[in-house]
Parts: C-alpha cells; structure tokens; sequence
C-alpha cells in the first residue's frame, strides 16, 4: 500500500490550488459568506462544470469520473485552506453519498448524473435540535400512506438546506426507538408543506438551515434503501461526510499555521522576530506535529474510503476527532501567535476559528467520536 | 492501517513466523518479552545469544546491502518483520544501537575498511555498541562536547567524561564524539572516534535510575586508546556525521517501537477492564484517544519509511516529539486505571510492575535523544524555517 498521494492528487492538489487562491480569496471569501445563499453561484459553475469536481467521485455510469476517496482528499484540503464557501460538501459528501450507498439503480440514475454535472445540490437532514449525535437524535417521523410516505418534524443544522434542490430527510417510524425504524427519503426541497429557512450561524462560511416537514407527502420512490432500517445507511454516509471533513480541517489547520509562522517571522518585538523566541516558535512545532498527524489520520480514512472497506466507523470517528482537535488547537493558536490583531474583524484569523468551531461540532463532536472508538474498541 | 502484502511477502512473513514461534517457544522461551524499556539489565548474556542466533539465522540487519551482510529487505519487509518479532514477544534487542545508528552511519559515511571491519560484526551480534555522545556539560547542547582525543603516534588518545551512555556495561565498542580540534568553532572541532570498551583507560559507572535498575552508565576516558584509522567520516567533520546518526535514530528504528507499544496498550485496555475502569466515562475518553493515536502514529511511520531518502521531511521531524509524548501519556493512563493498586509494587525491596516500569521509565523518552524542547526547536527551525535565538 502506498502511503502518499500519488503524483496524479498532487497535481489535483496544485490546481485546485490554483483556482482557489483566485476565486476563494479572502475578499471573495468575505463576499460569499455576506449573502444568505452562502456561495458565489459563478464558482460553482466553475468548479462543476469546468474543472468537474463534483464529477469526481460519482461513478462513471453515472456521469461522473469514477475516482476514488483519496483522490478527493487533497481538494477537500484545498477546500479547507482556502475557506470555500460553497455547496460542495453538503452536495457531494453528504447527499449524493447517500444516494450512491442506499439508492436503487433507477434513483442513481435520476440524481447521480445532474449532481455530477453540478445542476443538483443535495442536502442531508438528519440532526435536529440538541447536542445529540447519534441515532436517538433522530425524532422525525414517517408513516405509510397507500404507495406514499407522509413526513413530520423538524430537521436543524441542515447545511446548506436552504439552498439545495434535494434534501435527505432521515425520519423514524411513529413509535420506534433507537437504531430501529430509521428511513432515508429524498425530498425534493419544492415539496409541498416543506419549509425551509437560513439559521445565522457563528461560522458564516458555511450555512445552516432549519427543514420544517409539515406532513409532506413524499412517493413511494423517494425511499432510500430498505424501509426501516436507514440507521446504518445514514451511519456510512455521515462517516464519509466525516472523512472528507477530517481532510478539510487538515487544510485549514494547515493555512492557520501558515499564517501564524508567516507573522512571527517578520514580527519584531524585543528588536527580534518573534518567531525566534521560543515560547513562539514551541507553539508552532506543536501545531506543525498535529497538522501532519492529523493528515495522516485522515488519509488513513481516505484511503479505506476509498477501498471500499464495509466499516468506516473506526477510521472515520478517529479522523474526526484527531482533526477537530486539531483545527481549533491551530486555529487558536493562531489568533495567540497574532496577538491583538488576531482578534479583528480585518484580520481573517476569525474566519478560521470559527470554521474550526463549526466543523468541531459538525457530525458527531471529538468526544462523541472517541466513545464511538472505546465502543469500537469493545469498552 | 493494514500493510497488503504481496504473495512473495507473505512468504517471508510466514517463514520469519515460523522461526521466532520455534526459538521463543524453545531455546529462548524465557526471553520472551524481557529487556524492554526498564527492564534492558537483565538477561543480558541470553539476549546476546539470542543476537547471535538471530544473526546466524539471517534475521538481524535486513535492511542493509547484501556486501555488508543485510538482506537487502524493503521497508514493509523489515516492518512485516517487526510485526512478527513484537507478535512473537521477541525480547529488547540488545544490539540495536549497532543495528540502528551506527550501521546505518558506517554504510553512510564509513570508510570501506571500516565498514569491512564492523558491519559484519554487528550482523553476527559479535559485537555490541554503545553511544557516547551526552556529557556532564553537553546535553541538550550536544556540540559543546569537551571529551579530548589527541593524535599520538598512530593512536587516537582520549580524555574525558561521558554520561547517561546506555548498555555502556555489557559494551565492545563505543562511537564517542571527541574535541581534535579545540581552537575550531564548537561544531568544526569535533570527530567520530570508534572506541573498543574493554580496555585499562576506561571506567564504567553504572547510574542508578529513578526505577531503580542501571540501564546507562558513567564513562570515564583516562588515556584511552583508539586506532587512528577509526575515525568515521573525517578528522573534525564529526558533528556531521553525529546529526546524520540522529536522523537515523529517528527514522528506522521506529516500526519495532510501534508494535511494542502495541502491546503495552493492549496490556493497559485489559486493566482498564478488569479493574471496571472502562466505565469511567473520562477512562473511556482516554483509552480512546491513545489508540487513536497509536494508529496515527502508525502511518506517521509509514509516511515518514516510505519518504526515506527525501532530505529532509516532516513526518520524520515530528516523530520524536509525537512518540514520546504518547508513551508518557499511556504510563499515566495506566496508572490511573490502576487506581490505588497502582502504587503497590510487585515485591520488596523495590520490584516494579511491568506497568510501573512504562510509567516510570517514560518520564525519560521525552528526554533522550534531543529533549522534547529540542525537537520543537528543530522542527521550528527547520520544519518551519522560523528564526534561530540569537547567540
């Protein structure tokens, strides 16, 4: 097994490196995240359609480019670095994920090509309001009706909800519990009793929404596998979610170091950079061993990810927490090594902080992550 | 992390399976698990027969050139390897700083003579090797070595102290950096001498550490004596050939470590459950994040193996600093689990639990071998290019 990336993701890396320094800077970044859409609907044009990154990780019959997991890893970094603001995780890494697991071959074919050509964004709903993360957090629920499905309940922290065309709902039976009675459906967001609305959210470069299902009757197609027992399809798409998160968090931790060392080298204090002292210059070599410690925690998932292996939770969970730790330490850091710039509203110190925040608790937080490792681990 | 191993791979897997089952089952089965960290005192006359049987039997060494006696193995044969070794309970290697730092020095900067006269030795377990590096007044600055050699005759004479030089006691040889040149700057003046251990001019001390055993030792150099010829890499040229040794200390030797941590953590998660620990939520958070770090550390080592040869590189700056930190913290988690347990010893008059022991002896991982402070240092210098503190 080889444990790099291959010269093909390198030079993915460098072109979306690329692109992104030009279309995701900081001003346009600022941009972006100052509309209630989230996202600069031009980059997304560009990057669906030009570059094809929403093609990449969907098959081949389905439009896509067939490549795999890791393949994505550097572009998720990239992402993470530059502080895209865009529908790309949401649509890629959670929705069509969700539909590449569960759906049957007639519902890849009526989604998988238009998300791979960038014409649908996808949204998952699956948490709702609480700190709960795993299967008892769903309280929504469904019920049968003839050939059709009448969803109720209300679906919070939805990213990008209110923007995407399709949205995930994962909804219970009335009356179960637990890991039972879970089902997937894809709901298309003009639904009728459907409603869905912006949260303003501390972390304005990736938006949140609220999904409010007032009794919304859905076909009997919009099913995503078997009736009942969505928990464990819902689990494997949100750890492929959580996987491409981790790789995105490594790039971001990655850009605040960046800048922190950047500061401390032309910073002079005491007629001395910085970055010389060594209370300065421990932070950084701290950061830097938990940067490549979190790629490697990551690329570790990657790579199962993209092998295909049936059990990601390990990988997955262990990526998440080891990088969530890590973004905020950096992010932190960072804002510290800056001193009182760091904490302007002009300096873009905060942006990654607060994405560092907003991705700590995305999916399942690094505690909620580590006792699903001890569980794993059989404590 | 899972090594996919290739038919002829498997092969080799098997065939180093069978014969650690057979010796450790064997001639050697008291040896199992014995001479680890904490524990490197004892059985010292088995596990050098243990080297020798091991360097007859073509298992010592695998990485080397087949001219210096390796087999030329590959990365992820040695790491196979290592998996079975540890699997199998092999014990401490007693040879590994032949093995490890100054085979790999002498394959890299040694003369053809030298690397004639040595190598074949440390392959055989025929000769065992210590380091003599640290001094009274050079730890962390290691460059301000004071140890004399002057040339006399055809011999190197040497003056001067060394400390904290581990397995100094059951040591043939010892590489020692000495001053030949005192009016040059402190990094120029400075060659690597190779130093035979049993003779008149030189005294060992074993110091008695916080667990109680002697694992390193006092050098004293009182005109001792070395061949002229046994400077490796050039007369005042020794500071290099020293921090290459370093970077080897922090590259290849760092598979088998994993695997014994491996079992270390296993041997704390089956305390954890059968002291009732595990349903201490805060235990559970913690068991979890060691073994998330464990595997993280696991392909740190596989990044790091599989970028050998590349100058220099960031998984390999960072090694020491995460590993150490990590077998620190496990010492602490188990004694914590342990509870009020943890303190009761396995017997009088001071006879450690193995879990002690980890505890104990891992307050000095983040000591030697360039100090924790040292390696951020490194890593800020030269991972991050971040300015040196004037002088």
């Amino acid at each position: 097994m080889e444990f790099s990336f291959s010269e093909d993701q390198n030079e993915l890396r460098r072109a979306a490196r690329r692109f992104l320094e030009a279309e995701s800077s900081e001003a346009r970044v600022r941009a972006a995240m100052d509309t209630e859409q989230g996202y600069d609907s031009a980059v997304w044009e560009q990057l669906s359609e030009e570059l094809a990154w929403t093609a990449l990780t969907i098959p081949e019959g389905y439009g896509g480019l067939g490549m795999s997991y890791l393949d994505l890893h550097p572009l998720m970094e990239e992402m993470g670095r530059a502080l895209l603001c865009s529908p790309f995780f949401s649509t890629i890494c959670l929705g069509a994920n969700a539909i590449l697991l569960g759906g049957s071959e007639a519902q890849k074919e009526e989604w998988l090509p238009s998300i791979a050509a960038g014409e649908t964004k996808v949204a998952l709903a699956y948490a709702e309001k609480g700190r709960e993360s795993g299967a008892d957090a769903i309280h929504a629920t469904y019920r049968r009706d003839g050939d059709r499905y009448v969803l109720r309940g209300t679906k919070h922290y939805v990213i990008d909800g209110h923007t995407a065309d399709l949205i995930i709902v994962a909804a219970r039976a009335e009356k179960s519990q637990g890991l039972d009675g879970i089902s997937l459906f894809a709901v298309s967001a003009d639904a009728p009793g459907l409603q869905r609305s912006w949260t303003p959210s501390m972390d304005q470069t990736r938006k949140l929404a609220i999904v409010e299902l007032e009794d919304v009757t859905v076909p009997g197609k919009s099913l995503l596998g078997e009736e009942g027992r969505g928990w464990d399809l819902c689990e494997r798409t949100l750890d492929l979610g959580r996987i491409a998160l981790a790789a995105e968090q490594v790039g971001a931790a990655e850009m605040c170091l960046e800048m922190a060392v950047e500061y401390a080298k032309v910073r002079q204090q005491f007629g001395r950079p910085i970055g010389s002292f060594q209370a300065i210059k421990h932070k950084c070599a701290d950061m830097l061993t938990m940067i490549e410690s979190a790629r490697s925690a990551a690329f570790h998932a990657s790579a199962l990810a993209g092998q295909g292996e049936a059990d990601l939770s390990e990988a997955a969970s262990s990526a998440k927490a080891f990088c969530s730790d890590t973004f905020f330490h950096c992010a932190a850091e960072n804002i510290q090594i800056h001193g009182g710039i760091g904490f302007t509203w002009e300096h873009p110190a905060h942006m990654y902080f607060k994405r560092a925040k907003a991705t700590e608790v995305l999916l399942g937080d690094p505690s909620f992550h580590r006792e699903r490792v001890a569980q794993r681990m059989g404590l | 992390m899972e090594l996919q191993l290739t038919e002829q791979e498997r092969a080799f897997r098997d065939e180093a399976r069978a014969w650690l089952q057979e010796q450790l089952n064997g001639p050697f089965k008291d040896l199992r698990g014995r001479g680890a960290s904490g524990d490197q005192d004892s059985y010292v006359e088995e596990r050098i027969a243990w080297g020798k049987a091991m360097g007859a039997a073509g298992w010592n060494c695998l990485g080397w050139p087949r001219e210096f006696g390796g087999r030329e193995c590959s990365i992820k044969e040695e790491a196979i390897f290592n998996e079975e070794y540890v699997r199998a309970n092999g014990p401490g290697n007693i040879g590994h700083i032949g093995e490890t730092l100054l085979g790999p020095t002498l394959i890299h900067f040694g003369s053809p003579e030298q690397q004639k006269r040595f190598l074949p030795p440390i392959v055989a377990s025929d000769e065992i090797w210590c380091q003599g590096y640290s001094e009274p007044g050079a730890g962390s600055d290691l460059a301000n070595v004071q140890t004399k050699a002057t040339l006399v005759g055809d011999e190197w004479v040497i003056d001067g102290q060394k400390i904290w030089t581990s397995g100094a006691q059951h040591s043939d040889w010892c590489f020692v950096l000495c001053r030949t040149d005192p009016d040059a700057p402190k990094h120029r003046g400075i060659s690597y001498i190779l130093v035979p251990m049993k003779q008149a001019g030189i005294e060992v001390r074993p110091i008695k550490q916080m667990g109680g055993s002697a694992e390193f030792a006092e050098v004293f150099f009182d005109g001792a004596k070395a061949h002229k010829d046994h400077v490796v890499g050039g007369v005042n040229n020794g500071w290099k050939v020293a921090m290459g040794t370093l970077a080897f200390e922090r590259g290849a030797s760092t598979l088998g470590q994993q695997y014994l941590f491996q079992q270390e953590f296993e041997q704390v998660v089956e305390a954890a459950k059968q002291t009732g620990a595990t349903k201490d939520p805060v235990i559970r958070q913690r068991l979890a994040d060691a073994w998330i770090g464990l595997k993280v550390m696991r392909v740190n080592a596989l990044r790091m193996l599989e970028h050998q040869g590349a100058d220099l590189n960031r998984e390999a700056l960072i090694s020491k600093l995460y590993w150490s930190n990590w077998h620190r913290d496990l010492g602490k988690l188990a004694m914590d689990i342990l509870g009020p347990e943890a303190e009761i010893l396995d017997g009088g008059p001071y006879e450690l639990t193995r879990m002690q022991k980890w505890y104990l002896f891992a307050r000095a991982d983040t000591i030697y071998a360039g100090s924790n402070q040292i390696q951020r240092n490194i890593i800020g210098e030269r991972g991050l290019g971040l300015p040196k503190e004037p002088r």
